[in-house]
């Protein structure tokens, strides 16, 4: 049934950003909004997660949106139609909690926003009033905006530097909103400090607020616990009890250096990888 | 006449690289051996092997040299003889047993058994008898030894065997977590290629649990073993055990072992550092302080909190450990880490043994104020592993509050048709008694097929 991971079509949509098709029969029949895959871009690769942003279980096909940050992330990028990808292990993680929880601001910085289409989606077909936040850096940074204004029933969006939509961050975005209505809940995908700064936003207004981690992972189902998290002072696995949590329990700082592991062993091989 | 020593490479130069430790007997070293075997007329060590191998029979056969006909009797009663040879604690199975334990040395069953296992491998395996399709089909959730073992046995009984695995390997703690040096992948990946050519079929990066369900399965299949073992990582639980360069052996081993991560071309990473101390004393503490030394590190140490003798590891891999200049430091238990960002230091306080409790058996006790602080660069954590979660909160999958899943005698759970057996039934065990459980298993899904009870849950 499985084993042949073939790109049925790949496409630039940002500066190191690409969308891929990808043939991946069993996630696209199993996946959940929320959850991921770990895959490898060449044999004896690492292995990375990556959260799927659609599937289509008729056709068995997976949407990924990658971005070029690491070596495995880049070797992804350089791929195109027609390639194939050796590994593709999933659905992993638990789904995105979907319910009709009322009004529901859904905020998706950078790629952060590839992981937060399919909930915003899913929380809008269960009813929800479903308020979009998207931002990026600059203007070329912004995707899914379309899709996102599709579903939601409010976009707005946010560049730091004020090429598109409104200057700031999200989050003085966010301030307005719940200034302006009641929000019954808050999901905030994206950079650390992003989901940091929500999370201390929402915290005084008693908002509950769900993040998405992205922790360094293996193998995805329990194994390992490189993915382990301290979420109100409990020890948790991103990959089986998550990979989402509420955010006023979690410890940003800690998985912050975490996260820079492995920065040494990752600068090494993109200039290997540069050189060649 | 003395045990006939297993040929084994220099500790300080085998310390370098990941090549087999032992290198196996020759043809000689093994009959003279065998030859050792007094031949009991009530054979105990078969009684101390867990799933029965004819000992006795296949040692005779060796000392006459009939080592094909050996490796044929090793094959009717366990299907991974390669491995078991290698792994299995024969000191407390069928070695211990052994009467000439008692006058000199036991028999190297073990040393024998893979032996002929090797052999056998060189001519492409023992090839089971096969027997009419059954038109039956088991669906085997986890390649690991109790899986594989399920598996062999199944597919010799005519069922049609598709085996899940989550990774992209088969082969389970056999790939990720053993060694190389202790047991080569070309071994695991010889016996899954051996139940390939019998018919089964093997689909990689399935995360049963996550993908389909047991039920899903049960659409697709007429009965389920569940082999997922007990792979989560136990920790501490104690102060700055998030500090990076804290990691679990799993995690240590899984990117040396699968991931390759000691090559130098390696994609995959991992955190070695100079100074590595592993907490614990059991098989996988030594598996991934000898790995350690292996990987770069100056000094590997392993601290366990009772002493040598209640180390639950192999003699076998406690004296190559100090062979290969592994330190051990009994009596200290981690108390907390220190660091900024990274480890940098460990607490330790020491233990007492205490008087021996009902059981006869001394528990240990911290010692106030002895808290000691010794610098590290990397910490791994070996102190065992609860079940796997993948599969709680199956509809009427009956689990103990350990996590465990809970069978009957033949490994059936609550669940007809959904059988279970090794670590996920038994918490943290050993290869053998998981590969025992799967052929346990294999037989009360033959019987539950054959019985006809398939029809009545349809």
């Amino acid at each position: 049934m499985e084993g042949v991971y073939r790109i049925l079509s790949a496409e630039i949509i940002g500066p190191d950003v690409k969308r891929f098709e990808v043939q991946a029969p069993r996630v696209a029949r199993y996946w959940k909004p929320g959850q991921f895959v770990i895959l490898r871009a060449i044999e004896d690769g690492e292995r990375i997660p990556l959260t799927v942003v659609e599937a289509d279980p008729e056709f068995g096909v997976i949407v990924l949106i990658v971005q070029g940050v690491g070596k495995t992330t880049r070797t992804l990028n350089s791929l195109s139609e027609g390639d194939m990808i050796p590994d593709v292990a999933g659905p992993l993680g638990s789904p995105s909690d979907i319910e009709m929880f009322g009004t529901v601001a859904v905020i998706g910085g950078g790629v952060g926003t590839a992981i937060a289409y399919p909930t915003a989606r899913a929380l809008a077909e269960a009813g929800n009033r479903v308020v979009t936040i998207v931002g990026a850096r600059t203007s070329d940074l912004l995707i899914l905006v379309d899709e996102l204004e599709a579903v939601a029933d409010t976009v707005i969006v946010t560049t730091d530097d004020g090429t598109a939509g409104r200057a700031g961050f999200v989050t003085d975005a966010l301030a307005d909103v719940i200034a302006e209505r009641r929000v019954d809940r808050v999901i905030a995908i994206g950079p650390l400090p992003m989901m940091a700064a929500v999370s201390a936003l929402t915290l005084p207004h008693e908002i509950p607020t769900v993040v998405s981690l992205n922790p360094i992972m293996v193998d995805g189902t329990g194994m390992c616990g490189g993915c382990r998290v301290s979420v109100s002072g409990e020890t948790k696995f991103a990959c089986v009890d998550g990979p989402e949590f509420d955010a006023h329990g979690v410890d940003f700082e800690l998985l912050a250096a975490r996260n820079s592991s492995y920065c040494e062993f990752e600068r090494r091989r993109l200039a290997e990888m540069g050189e060649k | 006449m003395p045990r006939t020593p297993m040929p084994e490479r220099e500790g300080r130069l085998r310390a370098l690289d990941f090549e087999e430790v032992n290198l196996g007997y020759t043809d000689q070293l093994a009959i003279l051996e065998a030859t050792r075997c007094l031949q009991c007329a009530r054979p105990v060590c078969v009684d101390g092997c867990p799933v029965g191998v004819k000992i006795n029979d296949f040692v005779a056969a060796v000392a006459d040299g009939r080592f094909d006909e050996a490796g044929r009797i090793v094959a009717t009663d366990n299907s991974l003889p390669a491995v078991c040879g290698r792994v299995c604690p024969q000191e407390i199975q069928c070695e211990g047993a052994c009467v000439m334990g008692r006058r000199s040395s036991p028999i190297a069953i073990g040393h024998l058994e893979r032996f002929v296992a090797d052999r056998a491998r060189g001519r492409g395996g023992e090839q089971a008898p096969a027997t009419a399709p059954s038109g039956w089909s088991v669906a085997i959730v986890g390649s690991g030894p109790a899986g594989l073992a399920c598996a062999a046995d199944l597919s010799r009984l005519g069922h049609d065997v598709t085996v899940y695995e989550a990774l992209h390997e088969a082969g389970g703690v056999l790939v990720y977590g053993i060694p190389e040096y202790r047991l080569p992948t070309a071994v695991v990946e010889a016996e899954v290629g051996r139940l390939e050519e019998m018919g089964v079929v093997f689909e990689l990066n399935a995360p049963i649990g996550r993908a389909e369900s047991i039920d899903d399965l049960l659409d697709r299949h007429d009965a389920v073993f569940i082999g997922i073992g007990a792979g989560l990582p136990r920790f501490l639980e104690v102060p700055g055990e998030h500090l990076v360069g804290v990691q679990s052996a799993n995690e240590f081993l899984t990117r040396v072992n699968l991931m390759g991560a000691n090559r130098s071309d390696a994609e995959t990473p991992v955190l070695v550092g100079k100074r590595v101390a592993v907490i614990g004393g059991g098989n996988t503490a030594l598996d991934a302080v000898r790995t350690a030394l292996r990987a770069g590190a100056d000094s590997a140490t392993v601290y366990y909190r009772r002493t040598e003798d209640e180390m639950p590891a192999r003699r076998e891999e406690i004296r190559h450990a100090r062979e290969e200049g592994v330190h051990f430091e009994f009596l200290l238990n981690p108390v907390g880490f220190g660091g900024s960002e990274r480890v940098e230091t460990m607490e330790l306080v020491r233990m007492r043994q205490t008087e021996p409790g009902d059981d006869g058996r001394r528990s240990v006790e911290p010692i106030e104020g002895s808290e000691v602080a010794v610098p590290v660069d990397t910490v791994v954590v070996a102190v065992g592993n609860a079940p796997n979660p993948m599969l709680s909160g199956t509809p009427d999958l009956t689990m103990s509050r350990r996590g465990t899943i809970v069978t009957d005698e033949v490994g059936m759970t609550d669940k007809p048709g959904v059988f279970a057996g090794g670590d996920i039934v038994t918490g943290g065990a050993t290869v053998i008694l998981a590969m025992g459980a799967g052929r346990r298993a294999a037989q009360g899904i033959d019987a539950f097929l054959r019985s006809g009870a398939l029809v009545e849950i349809d």
